[in-house]
């Protein structure tokens, strides 16, 4: 618990740039593919392992075809941009050049879903959760504060499959250790609704639910999503509140449940372009991911319908 | 540039006893390879980009590439990567005549219970480095090679990867090739096979693509065996090396 308190000044994106170049020191099988984003931050780095520390200049389809030529010849990529052009333009590279290869890598994207919300749609994300959902076995960690982005990089680059790091600005109060579990972090005794925050949505949920009759249990890593977990916790209303799409964690839970009877509220990023800049918190506010929208939602989720007639 | 010579050797080829020897081309009904290639075909009708891609990859397998059916995993082989992936037959021959595969493979290709579909799987298939089939994704796949070779003192191993002149259309070439010349990435050949079969063409030469991004590069005849392995054999040890293997028109790369 020492590191996760003691970073708490420092960004995500601070410690995925300790930890790396640690790693790299570390671990002569460790490689990082870059794509000028960040590349200053790893300017030591990239002095003492040159062969190591690759910028390929904004060439993103080439980050991850090289990241699959590494892994090929046996090494640990690391590759990391932001999430849209990461994930989203360098999409065929992470099916073809990866999966297909039966090559993993670890994927880390700053930026998620609206960090840069004064950038404008080109630099928002929130589909990179989703898009991994339709390839095969990734590991998705969505950390919810810095503290967490060290132990969660070092161990999936210590696991050799393939992993996606989700960073961003937006993050809760204090950092929670674990592999990625659902951890209660308010207890409603039996019967209760179940609430899982993914990441940095721990604290508007908390606060959302105050006086509810609301369990929450948190998780920063969406995938694969601790199903024993949910099981262990769920009642018949469950409530997930996801930093990116609404619904991507749906089918999950569906499946997870799929022999009991219950409804189930997803909360996340809209679909709809909003063409806004602004703040990330405005964001969170326009899609209704701050604590008085977040109540808003729960409120009509858990209050009996009306019966009509 | 030779295919004068080319012929000429044909012709003594067949006019000769073989002593022993192999005839030049894999397209001679005596090679080797042919009777592996008209087990592929099964009485189908191969596109002539199947043709096109023959005498490189005999003469990369047989002449040039360190790496044998017990070295496919060893560390320090040399790579060959098929990024236009659809040219399989002549590969898959290839491969069954240097050992790789059995060649009772050869038969059902593309059938339901084949190991060898019409684009190659590395994970099922021994001695395939990529799976390909989507075009441009090879020539990034070799930049990532060369680079992790390189990264661990790997020096001797060469990395090789077969494109057609059509498949440069896509963007992810150029961000590769732009790259490896910029960093002198020595240990990489790239191989394109050109038949003019590029929509809008390579105004110019295939080659200056690479040359003003600081490759060293070579354009012979692809069909010519020998200017082939003059050329596949040029690199200089700084500078990534292309060789363009140029074909007939009318045989689609």
């Amino acid at each position: 618990m020492s590191e996760l308190s003691t970073v708490a000044e420092l960004s995500m994106r601070d410690c995925f740039v300790d930890t790396t170049t640690a790693l790299l020191a570390e671990k002569p099988r460790t490689a990082l593919v870059l794509a000028d984003i960040s590349a200053s931050l790893f300017a030591s780095a990239a002095e003492r392992h040159p062969d190591r520390v690759l910028n390929v200049g904004i060439r993103e389809q080439l980050m991850v075809g090289v990241a699959g030529g590494l892994a090929l010849t046996g090494l640990r990529p690391i590759v990391h941009s932001y999430a849209p052009f990461l994930v989203e333009r360098a999409y065929e590279q992470i099916k073809l050049d990866l999966d297909h290869q039966a090559a993993s890598a670890v994927l880390v994207g700053i930026g998620g879903s609206f960090d840069r919300a004064e950038s404008g749609r080109t630099h928002f994300s929130p589909a990179d959760v989703a898009l991994f959902d339709t390839l095969g076995d990734w590991t998705v960690h969505v950390p919810g504060h810095p503290g967490e982005v060290s132990g969660l990089l070092r161990a999936t680059v210590a696991a050799d499959t393939s992993a996606y790091l989700r960073l961003s600005i937006l993050q809760n109060d204090r950092a929670y250790a674990g592999a990625g579990d659902l951890v209660v972090v308010r207890d409603a005794g039996p019967g209760a609704a179940l609430l899982v925050a993914v990441g940095p949505m721990l604290d508007a949920a908390l606060a959302a639910v105050a006086d509810l009759p609301v369990t929450v249990a948190y998780t920063h890593r969406p995938r694969p999503f601790d199903v024993a977990g949910l099981r262990a916790l769920a009642g018949t209303e469950v409530i997930l509140v996801e930093p990116y799409l609404a619904g991507t964690s749906a089918r999950v839970v569906s499946a997870a449940l799929a022999d009991r009877p219950h409804r189930l509220l997803t909360l996340g990023v809209g679909r709809e372009e909003l063409r806004r800049y602004g703040s990330a918190e405005d964001h969170l506010r326009w899609h209704g991911l701050d604590p008085a929208g977040l109540r808003r939602a729960l409120t009509g989720f858990l209050t009996p319908a009306a019966v009509a007639g | 540039m030779s295919s004068l010579a080319t012929i000429t050797t044909q012709v003594a080829e067949a006019a000769a006893p073989l002593d022993g020897r192999h005839p030049v081309t894999p397209l001679d009904g005596r090679h080797p390879v042919a009777p592996l290639l008209e087990r592929v075909r099964a009485g189908r009708d191969f596109g002539p980009n199947v043709y096109s891609t023959l005498d490189v990859l005999w003469v990369l397998y047989d002449r040039i590439l360190r790496v044998t059916p017990a070295t496919v995993d060893e560390p320090d082989r040399d790579r060959f990567l098929l990024s236009k992936g659809h040219a399989v037959a002549g590969y898959y021959a290839v491969l069954a005549a240097k050992g790789f595969i059995p060649p009772d493979w050869l038969d059902d290709q593309g059938g339901p219970g084949s190991l060898l579909g019409d684009h190659p799987d590395r994970t099922l298939v021994p001695g395939v480095e990529i799976g390909s089939g989507s075009l441009g994704h090879g020539l990034g796949l070799a930049v990532g090679s060369a680079l992790g070779l390189r990264a661990q003192g790997l020096l001797d191993p060469r990395v090789y990867v077969l494109l057609g002149d059509a498949e440069l259309d896509e963007g992810s070439n150029h961000e590769a090739i732009a790259y490896a010349g910029a960093v002198g990435l020595s240990n990489l050949t790239a191989v394109v096979v050109d038949n003019s079969s590029a929509t809008y063409g390579w105004p110019g030469g295939v080659a200056t693509r690479f040359t003003v991004n600081g490759w060293t590069a070579a354009t012979v005849d692809g069909h010519d065996q020998d200017a082939l392995h003059a050329a596949l054999t040029g690199h200089h040890g700084h500078r990534p090396h292309v060789v363009v293997a140029v074909v007939n028109n009318g045989e689609q790369a």
